[in-house]
């Protein structure tokens, strides 16, 4: 059953950048900044292609982590002291940073979360709550990750509202802008949909999209995990009311994100959760709230958390997210083409225009399988539904295999790789 | 180039996996069960044709990956003709050895799992179709999973 891929210009997805890098990156010096990549795993040199599960950290970011827990460590906004001090300069100055990296209009646009699931769950639980009601409809596309289709079941359970998915078509993993009309329908009142496909690597057109929505007073929601680190992002060029991502995808820390929401949209949200650091003032009866950002953040944040996401965003500016996305995508298309020539492999996703990675099934072998023996060959992949179970039952399979790039990776890299499907594939007997 | 996977994928699993036997419904089977591990996307039904206390037949029907279609396939050749407390004494036995590689007395062909031990993200998967079967011998007609189990 090979599926090739079709020749069609139009089933490209999107760019996030330009064809042409303006300045030279010298990539494989970048490795060196990635300590952990220098390893053998099972007797053979590490090829880490699991990135669009977590990435690598570079040096940089671990020593902020290790500077500011060995230097100024303390808890932020109440403390008068130094250290105390120091914590909150340093928090804030990431928060400051953050709206820079996605170029949000200001700070308090920017809330830290644990990650792109809890950025979506706030809104779902805090705005979402106060805002859909019975009747109402909340549009997703058939490519979500379970962490932006979950939470709007838990929503739509709680208030009777419906959800509707925008379609795909087919194994190239594209939605059809055609037919975003009839689906932008008079109760529609979120649009909640991927930057990136996880498991297709489909770059959608979220500006596109969001324009269309937001002229229908949709307010839109953008899941970023993919994308951020992958490339620019700018939420005013994309003109989404809220965008989440997670640090740990791009060269952060595990545990900690960032939900950047359009200041009119926060400042009619209700709080997410109560505690310390989100109130004014408390008395026995109720309480008054801070205003946004800090209204969302109850509780000691993940101060560190904040302090490696800032460091890590250096790091990615210095190398250029242009630079980082042209590359990534070489990657991607590299890996298709080579994978596209073995027999008996079905490819997922867009021929052109993908992002850095590719999902693909062997004849006759399950992805744990092939996950299994590329390992044993030192080649990191991911075998399973890559939390895509409706995506899966959309494409007719239960699973597939998956190797996602990042800019330290190189294509003999790939190359290997191709060699060790091609050797999985004799193991099997195909 | 891949001798220390022979451990886990033995030849004999190979071979159960690209030609699986008793691979088939049990029309008149009087005992049925399902295995499923959702998050790897095994799913199989185990079909048992049950004469009193005696398993008179067994096939199984399904998909997943290598280990648990071998698996499954070892269990149905093994386990037929045995009385319900063989199949008891028998899934013991093959539980030890699937999670520690070693086992008391012959297990015969089903000794080709003593491998997946080394490989405890594997476990589940050869596990899988034995708990199925289980269930299905004891007339239990629920849905096992083994993702829960301790790797």
């Amino acid at each position: 059953m090979t599926d090739r891929a079709p020749a069609e210009n139009h089933a490209g997805g999107q760019r996030l950048t330009a064809m042409h890098p303006h300045q030279a990156v010298n990539w494989p010096a970048l490795r060196q900044d990635f300590p952990i990549l220098d390893q053998q795993v099972h007797g053979r040199p590490l090829i880490y292609f699991d990135n669009a599960a977590t990435s690598q950290k570079p040096r940089a970011v671990l020593d902020a982590l290790v500077h500011y827990y060995e230097r100024d460590n303390a808890n932020v906004h109440r403390g008068i002291h130094e250290l105390s001090n120091r914590a909150t300069a340093a928090f804030e100055a990431a928060r400051v940073r953050a709206a820079k990296f996605l170029n949000a209009r200001s700070a308090d646009e920017i809330i830290f979360t644990r990650g792109t699931t809890e950025g979506i769950n706030l809104v779902a639980a805090a705005w979402g709550t106060k805002f859909i009601k019975r009747g109402n409809k909340i549009l997703l596309t058939e490519m979500e990750h379970h962490s932006n289709i979950v939470p709007w079941q838990l929503l739509a359970e709680r208030t009777g509202a419906q959800l509707a998915y925008l379609p795909i078509n087919g194994d190239r993993g594209l939605l059809e802008p055609g037919r975003l009309d009839e689906f932008l329908t008079s109760d529609v009142k979120l649009l909640a949909m991927t930057h990136i496909s996880n498991s297709l690597g489909t770059i959608n057109p979220v500006a596109e999209y969001c324009e269309r929505a937001r002229r229908r007073g949709i307010v839109t929601l953008i899941d970023a995990a993919q994308s951020a680190g992958h490339g620019p992002l700018d939420v005013q060029q994309i003109g989404c009311d809220f965008l989440a991502l997670s640090a740990h995808k791009m060269c952060g820390p595990t545990g900690f994100g960032v939900l950047y929401g359009r200041g009119e949209r926060l400042a009619e949200t209700p709080p997410y959760q109560g505690g310390g650091e989100m109130i004014l003032s408390v008395d026995f009866q109720q309480s008054t709230w801070k205003p946004a950002p800090h209204r969302f953040e109850a509780g000691t944040p993940d101060i560190s958390g904040a302090i490696a996401l800032h460091a890590a965003m250096d790091y990615l500016d210095g190398i250029g997210r242009g630079n980082i996305a042209h590359h990534d995508q070489e990657l991607g298309a590299y890996a298709f083409e080579k994978l596209s020539a073995l027999p008996g492999i079905r490819l997922f996703g867009p021929t052109m225009g993908r992002a850095g990675l590719v999902s693909f099934l062997l004849d006759g072998v399950h992805a744990h399988d092939v996950v299994t023996v590329a390992d044993r060959s030192g080649v990191a992949l991911r075998g399973g539904h890559h939390c895509n179970q409706p995506l899966m039952k959309r494409l007719g399979v239960e699973s597939t295999a998956r190797a996602s790039f990042y800019f330290y990776n190189t294509t003999a890299e790939i190359d290997r790789f191709v060699e060790v499907i091609r050797e999985i594939q004799m193991f099997f007997g195909k | 180039m891949f001798d220390d996977l022979t451990e886990l994928y033995h030849q004999l699993l190979l071979d159960h996996n690209k030609s699986p036997r008793n691979f088939r419904v049990l029309p008149d089977a009087n005992r049925i069960a399902q295995g499923t591990n959702p998050i790897c996307g095994d799913n199989y039904t185990i079909y048992a044709k049950m004469d009193g206390d005696v398993v008179q037949e067994l096939t199984f029907q399904g998909s997943g990956c290598a280990i648990s279609k071998a698996s499954a396939s070892l269990l149905t050749e093994s386990l037929k003709g045995k009385t319900r407390a063989e199949v008891k004494a028998m899934f013991d036995k093959v539980r030890d050895l699937i999670t520690t590689g070693h086992s008391d007395g012959d297990l015969g062909k089903v000794a080709a799992l003593s491998g997946v031990h080394k490989f405890p993200a594997r476990v589940k998967c050869a596990l899988l179709p034995w708990h199925a079967v289980a269930a299905a011998v004891e007339g239990r007609g629920e849905t096992v999973s083994t993702e829960s189990e301790k790797e």
